[in-house]
């Protein structure tokens, strides 16, 4: 009994889809059966809110007068890459400001960055562009100040080369000296363990093998409406999987785009994190048309099922050896306490679940209302276990 | 008689030292601990209330620096930012008091500012920086 995204679709265009949450199908599954819902359920939200380090904005400044071929740009201070004709910029999240005394001092605060002037535009705030250029015949301006603001830049995308990864460390400190790494403050001897997934809401835990998520998925992104383009950078599905084809490693990512103009600040917020450097944090949601049974079992993981690798950050993570510690699962970790080598750790989340669950019921609301229709991946994204490679 | 709230910052090789106690021996000062830990630096801390005579309490603060103990008066504040407060749980590994934890049916970060000691430790570490130091 299959259903297609074209009459999910009417339904929703009817405003008679029903659409439930990757948290609520859970209890669904349980009460239901899989075959029952599968039939009654169109789609599946889910969500994530967490720091994105892979995030940036293109944005194009519109033409000065006289016309400037750009060579260099900052925007509040803080750099942004130029080598794109004579007014396309793009600010990435973890740029620092010029002058920021970085880790000199360390623990070092990273106060602004690329993040917090992408979160500056999108909350309306004016940024201070400066621009540099040689000089040309046709571009003849060599300098160029001014305020901008999101409504008055011809174009501003959100455009994140890697986002929404598939499950992730949860990471831990073997050294007796406190680190500052860009999973938060770890203490000393195994003292504490941060994760970083909203497991069972998360977007690519409930389609662990890309079945519906592709080129051209229409997306919640930051508040507002994007689309996945391409896997993202570092895009592995050559991992170990548990039982239900859930990675347990980091594994897949999307590279997504999006106006930034119909984005918030809720959803798109400027970290700090100490001793690291910025970035900023991302919501994303990404809707599941449940097309079968299959899509139903995926969608109905549940945080018992999905496990992580525990990773030391002191020194396994930065020399790259590759060592896991053990494995354990988001229902443990939500648990507040896991277990490491024999020693009882608490645990912190790094990604917000009350902030991806509010994704999952908006992203909900705008479905049902009718207002967000689903796409048909123009390709699905690779995946070598659904290929069987 | 003067009563002063103070938080005690204690460096590391001095954690073990009954410095405090001293206040009460050498000093004729009462005090009542409200709170008291070991910090993710490995430092002490202590939230102490203070009562005594002035002179004795400012003999007794002297004796406290001598030892390398930072003194901070309590009387300033640490509150939330609630709009940018994202309920990360960045915080939650360094709070040495229960003021900040976390909700497990809404997943929200609660922030007590009765069990604050205003040691700042989470004002650097919130990514957003909604926790902020009020004068
Ligand atoms: S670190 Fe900051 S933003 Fe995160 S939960 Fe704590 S107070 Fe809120
Ligand atoms: S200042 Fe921050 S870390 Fe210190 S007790 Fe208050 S909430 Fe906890």
């Amino acid at each position: 009994m299959a259903k297609t995204i074209e009459e999910i679709n009417e339904r929703i265009r009817r405003g008679e889809a029903v659409v439930v949450t990757a948290e609520e199908i859970i209890d669904l599954v349980e009460v239901k059966g899989v075959e029952e819902v599968a039939r009654t359920v169109d789609v599946v939200t889910t969500g994530t809110f967490g720091p994105m380090c892979s995030s940036g904005a293109f944005i194009n400044l519109g033409h000065a007068q006289p016309r400037i071929k750009i060579q260099r740009a900052w925007l509040n201070e803080v750099p942004a890459y130029c080598g794109i004709a004579a007014v396309d910029i793009y600010i990435g999240a973890t740029e620092m400001a010029e002058h920021d005394p970085l880790n000199e001092v360390f623990p070092g605060e990273f106060r602004y960055g690329g993040g917090h002037v992408i979160e500056d535009l999108v909350a309306r705030r004016k940024v201070r562009l400066r621009a540099e250029a040689y000089g040309t015949d046709c571009y003849p301006n060599r300098h160029w100040e001014k305020e901008i603001t999101l409504d008055d830049v011809k174009e501003a995308w959100l455009f994140n080369p890697r986002n929404a990864y598939q499950n992730y460390n949860v990471a831990v400190n073997l050294s007796d000296r406190v680190i500052y790494t860009y999973m938060g403050v770890l203490r000393p001897n195994l003292g504490n363990a941060n994760y970083c997934s909203a497991g069972q809401l998360s977007p690519l835990l409930n389609d662990p093998l890309f079945r519906t998520i592709g080129i051209g998925t229409r997306i919640f992104l930051g508040g507002g409406v994007g689309y996945v383009v391409w896997p993202g950078t570092q895009h592995n599905t050559d991992v170990p999987r548990g039982a239900n084809g859930t990675p347990t490693r980091p594994a897949g990512t999307i590279a997504v785009i999006g106006d930034l103009r119909g984005m918030n600040p809720r959803y798109l917020t400027a970290y700090s994190m100490l001793g690291y450097g910025a970035t900023l944090a991302v919501g994303i949601g990404i809707p599941i048309p449940v097309l079968d049974e299959e899509t139903v079992r995926y969608a109905a993981v549940r945080d018992d099922d999905l496990v992580a690798p525990v990773v030391d950050y002191s020194v396994d993570y930065p020399q790259g050896t590759g060592r896991v510690l053990g494995e354990v699962t988001y229902a443990q970790l939500k648990s507040g306490r896991i277990v490491v080598e024999g020693k009882e750790v608490p645990t912190a989340p790094l990604s917000s679940y009350s902030r991806a669950r509010e994704i999952a019921q908006t992203l909900k609301t705008w479905i049902r209302q009718g207002e967000f229709l689903l796409t048909e991946p123009v390709e699905l994204l690779p995946c070598a276990t659904r290929e069987g490679r | 008689m003067v009563r002063h709230k103070i938080v005690l910052h204690f460096p590391h090789e001095q954690v073990d030292k009954p410095i405090v106690s001293k206040l009460v021996r050498d000093y004729g000062l009462d005090f009542n601990i409200l709170k008291a830990s070991i910090t993710p630096r490995e430092e002490g801390l202590l939230v102490l209330e203070v009562t005594g005579e002035e002179e004795d309490y400012l003999r007794g603060m002297e004796y406290l620096r001598s030892c390398g103990v930072s003194i901070q008066p309590l009387s300033q504040d640490v509150r939330r930012n609630e709009d940018r407060c994202t309920h990360c749980g960045a915080c939650l590994a360094v709070c040495p008091t229960d003021a900040l934890s976390l909700d497990r049916e809404s997943w929200e970060v609660r922030f007590s500012e009765e069990e604050c000691v205003a040691c700042e430790l989470c004002v650097r570490v919130c990514p957003p920086r909604a926790m902020e130091i009020h004068y």
